[in-house]
């Protein structure tokens, strides 16, 4: 039998089809392929047992031959999803034993189509973070390793666990979340594809909100094809979430292969920024000509606010967690640390439960939002806001996709870019302009550096027109044919 | 009266007096959420993930509240907002499970509008609404279940409110009686609020300041939470007292937030302008804005009944009420149609004072409301017929009235049955003037000496051997008659 950890989803559905293994052969593989890679961190809870249980269900229903949309596949659940009655901690001290009473909807949507949970994959606390280190249960490590080097190597963030998991054949596919960056990120470190589709595309009733006006579930799997599958059953209107969108959602597997014969690629000009590997500009340029290749119409465009992007990122984005953080109180759920008075409580609570990272973007947010400060903050960000969305909405007049790189530089060692959190928040440049204007986003991995690590290439499309973004990364995906596989893999299966 | 000052030790001071009602929109489920909102349910029964701030859970606002505010607004006489902004106002309590409450700031659903109040001399004002928005209720601290712990209902948590906030156009603890009296009839009339405030689905917060007339407006208090029409007024007064005096006595008002105690019907400070939070208001991104089309409101507009002020003027012009009478009237919707009721092809002035003197006040001695009244308002308005045509006096009728009113019978059967029927007939009453004439000669002699008042002596003494039964009219014409004065 194949080395089942490594097959994609779609040959993973074909072989159960066919009946060349079972669902529960395939749980058991990944389950052990888990158990030998703990020290890479990527859960925080392991499901086995959830993941046997809906084994033995799928292997019932395709003994009677309805097997579903995913029936059967391995997946992580990042874990920032409500899954009921099992712990969901968004990788915070504050949830610490937290297990609610209700599923969100996207987790709901993968299990109404078969998927089969393997545990709640490890991220930045509350989704706050670039690099897995502001977990308060440890560090992801990213299955890659630089050539000759074996310093572990940061997974990307904030959806860590989740990246590395899929790429060191942990599970077959991943959820994520994405407020800056958080999916397509971790997705160019760990040498995988990650799409964050359009903002409204997937529902975020059930998803630990770090910025609501930002937040949007999205997939990981090792390629386009597979994305697109775990999409599928992702998305869809939820009457339970006021922003989500009532917009039908196509089959995107159609998109696939389809031909970028004159699609107009667009390479935003503002993207060429000082401080960027010089690695990922040639990267970039293949990645055009890979699409000049194909048939596709290269078109300069300009995002003339992108240079404004970070900082109006993050106002907004610490503005909405300061209060949509005020709930972890120690009054109804997760930590309390008791205390002399209800002030004292409250101070001792948050003051053991939040990380250093989340207590800093919750003071940064509360004083954006306090008054004398409003307008020249929060209100100013609001407007610049508003000018980003406007620079994609005329962009797209003259291109139907963008091409940029992911992130600035491949994975960087773990406790590099610590020494102040602004040099951190620059890995988010090319991904937080297109999560300001709500567009769909995608990484997939097109190269390796000089040293032997995975380099990604974003695709941007037009709200709710994943079609074309998973149409021209198809097209990128079949040109690079990126075969490479994470050192630590390649030792075990050579 | 409307525009009371006050006396201090330097002379007159005028109040001026805004209020916030915050009126509990009546509906089966809360603003944002599908748990219950009955009232009196067992602690914390009533409380979906989405009340208590659970992680990830997400608002979806009631649709049914959208159109009780616009529809109240348009009972308010105010301009209705086709786009409103749900914010969020930041601050941390145990009975805000989310550390905020959604409410609305900059952009409310309801904008600019009057109403009229009615006082109790007859007159009537006009008081401005400022606007109307739609936010959720907290849940409740209790304090008093354990000596040291303090416990959280959250059953309240999330309920749909309508904070309606009036111009500071009062100028006295009556004239925001009559204003919260007003607003109450609205919304009970409209059914967007049962306006019951004994079950705190209707709180006000008053705001006062004091200045000697024609000054600038004072320094501002709010007392929070007052719960009853008649604690609104004790409020008023207490506050514009304190006030007059700590400015008389030299010092100057601090702007605060203060509290009723309905104990002493004093106020005292809950916290003042510099313990104020900071709300950090800002849109809910939870949210979309609120939009909807002129289209539905005009859809709502066509479903409004007959308001108040509507009806009242109407009472005055086709039934030639006072304007006392037709308030009294209207003050509730089953009053006003139980009067329309009874007062058709009757005397509408006598049918007026029938309802609001006999019936409310027997039915207030019996403890009932007016849904329980024994005497129908058809039964009413025979009796008041009776009356019209002669067949009895409003004396004999107050005694078929209490006959009525504790057994099933007409007006008409009890008048045969007891044989009350008035006499009318000139030569049986002037029959019995005489022998009360006869009687009494030393009273005659008395009143021709000037003793007028022993007219009323002879009028009583006929109706008394009447039986009650006589005519009063004709006694009095005859007894003038044959007096020979009048």
């Amino acid at each position: 039998m194949t080395n089942l950890t490594h097959l994609t989803i779609k040959e993973a559905l074909t072989g159960l089809k066919k009946k060349d293994f079972t669902v529960s052969e395939l749980t058991a593989a990944h389950i052990k392929a888990t158990e030998a890679a703990r020290h890479l961190n990527c859960y925080i809870t392991e499901t086995f047992d959830v993941a046997r249980k809906q084994s033995k269900e799928s292997d019932a229903r395709y003994a009677k031959g309805d097997g579903r949309l995913l029936d059967g596949i391995p997946i992580a659940m990042k874990d920032l999803f409500c899954t009921e009655g099992i712990q969901t901690t968004a990788a915070s001290k504050i949830l610490k034993g937290f297990k609610p009473p209700y599923e969100s909807t996207v987790s709901g949507n993968l299990f109404r189509d078969g998927a089969v949970m393997l545990g709640k994959a490890n991220l930045d606390e509350f989704a706050m973070g670039s690099s897995n280190t502001t977990s308060a249960y440890g560090n992801v490590i990213n299955p890659w390793r630089r050539k000759g080097d074996d310093k572990p190597l940061v997974p990307g963030g904030s959806s860590g666990g989740s990246a590395a998991a899929v790429a060191a054949r942990l599970a077959m596919g991943a959820t994520g979340t994405d407020t800056g960056g958080s999916i397509r990120q971790p997705a160019a470190f760990c040498g995988i594809t990650g799409i964050k589709p359009t903002y409204g595309r997937c529902s975020r009733f059930g998803v630990v909100a770090f910025a609501s006006s930002l937040d949007q579930p999205g997939a990981f799997a090792r390629n386009t094809e597979d994305c697109a599958l775990l999409l599928q059953s992702m998305a869809g209107f939820d009457p339970k979430d006021s922003t989500s969108v009532n917009c039908p959602v196509p089959d995107y597997t159609q998109f696939l292969g389809q031909s970028v014969k004159g699609l107009k690629v667009g390479m935003p000009r503002e993207y060429r920024i000082d401080g960027t590997s010089p690695e990922i500009i040639k990267l970039w340029e293949s990645g055009v000509q890979m699409m000049r290749d194909a048939g596709a119409e290269i078109v300069d465009v300009s995002l003339p606010h992108t240079k404004y992007a970070l900082q109006t990122y993050y106002v907004i984005a610490p503005a909405e967690c300061s209060s949509n953080l005020a709930r972890y109180d120690g009054v109804r759920f997760g930590l309390r640390v008791e205390g002399e008075n209800l002030i004292d409580m409250y101070e001792k609570t948050r003051a053991a439960g939040f990380g250093k990272e989340v207590k800093r973007r919750i003071l940064i947010g509360t004083y954006v939002l306090s008054a004398g400060y409003y307008d020249a903050y929060y209100n100013k960000a609001r407007r610049v806001r508003k000018l980003i969305w406007q620079d994609f909405t005329e962009a797209y007049k003259k291109c139907d996709v963008l091409l940029t790189p992911t992130a600035p530089t491949a994975a960087f060692a773990i406790g590099d870019n610590m020494q102040d959190p602004v040099t951190m928040y620059l890995n988010d440049i090319f991904t937080i302009p297109a999560s300001m204007a709500g567009m769909p986003g995608m990484s997939l991995p097109v190269g390796l550096s000089s040293d032997g690590l995975p380099l990604g290439l974003q695709l941007l499309g037009r709200p709710f027109d994943e079609g074309t973004v998973f149409k021209a990364a198809h097209a990128i995906e079949k040109a690079a044919n990126f075969t490479a596989l994470p050192q630590t893999l390649l030792s075990k299966v050579a | 009266m409307a525009h009371a000052l006050l006396k201090g030790d330097t002379g007159e001071w005028e109040m001026v007096i805004g209020l916030e009602i915050h009126a509990q929109v009546l509906t089966k489920s809360k603003l944002f959420s599908g748990a219950a909102t009955d009232f009196g349910a067992a602690p914390n029964a009533q409380v979906s993930p989405i009340d208590a701030g659970m992680p990830g859970m997400l608002p979806v606002i009631n649709k049914l509240c959208v159109e009780h505010a616009v529809r109240t607004g348009l009972g308010l006489n105010a301009a209705i907002n086709l786009y409103s902004v749900f914010e969020r106002k930041n601050y941390f309590y145990p009975d805000l499970p989310q550390g905020y409450q959604i409410s609305q700031y900059a952009h409310p659903i309801v904008g600019n509008g009057h109403i009229e109040i009615d006082l109790a001399d007859g007159s009537s004002k006009t008081v401005g609404i400022e606007r109307l928005h739609l936010e959720q209720d907290a849940g409740k601290s209790l304090h008093d279940q354990h000596p040291s712990k303090s416990y959280v209902d959250l059953n309240r948590a999330g309920n749909p409110l309508m904070e309606i906030v009036s111009k500071p156009d009062m100028n006295s603890a009556e004239e925001a009686a009559a204003y919260v009296t007003k607003i109450r009839a609205i919304v009970r009339y409209l059914g967007t609020c049962d306006g019951n405030m004994d079950e705190g689905s209707m709180r006000c917060d008053v705001n006062v300041s004091v200045r000697k007339p024609g000054d600038a407006l004072g320094t501002r208090c709010e007392i929070k939470n007052v719960n009853s029409i008649r604690f609104v007024q004790q409020a008023i007064e207490y506050e514009a007292r304190r006030q007059i005096e700590v400015i008389e006595g030299g010092a100057k008002i601090v702007q605060e937030t203060r509290l009723f105690d309905t104990k002493n019907g004093t106020t005292r400070t809950m916290r003042s302008k510099e313990d104020a939070h900071d709300y950090r208001y800002f849109p809910d991104p939870d949210l979309l804005p609120l939009k909807f089309e002129q289209e539905f409101v005009e859809s709502i507009k066509k479903t409004l009944p007959e308001l108040p002020d509507a009806k009242k003027h109407r009472f005055m012009k086709d039934y030639g009420l006072s304007a006392a009478d037709a308030s009294a009237l209207i003050s509730e919707k089953p009053r006003a149609d139980y009067f329309e009721r009874a007062a058709k092809g009757r005397d509408a002035k006598l049918t007026a004072n029938w309802v609001l003197s006999e019936l409310l006040g027997a039915l207030n001695k019996a403890e009932k409301e007016l849904e329980q009244s024994p005497v129908t308002a058809e039964q009413l308005g025979g009796l008041v017929a009776l009356i019209s045509d002669n067949t009895i006096s409003g004396r004999i009728a107050k005694e078929v009235f209490a006959e009525m009113f504790v057994t099933d019978k007409s007006a008409t059967e009890i008048v045969a049955a007891k044989g009350l029927k008035q006499v009318t007939d000139v030569g049986a009453i002037e029959k019995i003037v005489d022998d009360v004439l006869r009687a009494n000669p030393d009273k005659i002699a008395e009143y021709k000496s000037g003793k007028d008042k022993l007219f009323g002596f002879f009028v009583g003494q006929v109706l008394k051997q009447s039986g009650g039964k006589a005519n009063p009219a004709i006694v009095n014409d005859l007894l003038k008659a044959k007096l020979g004065k009048g």
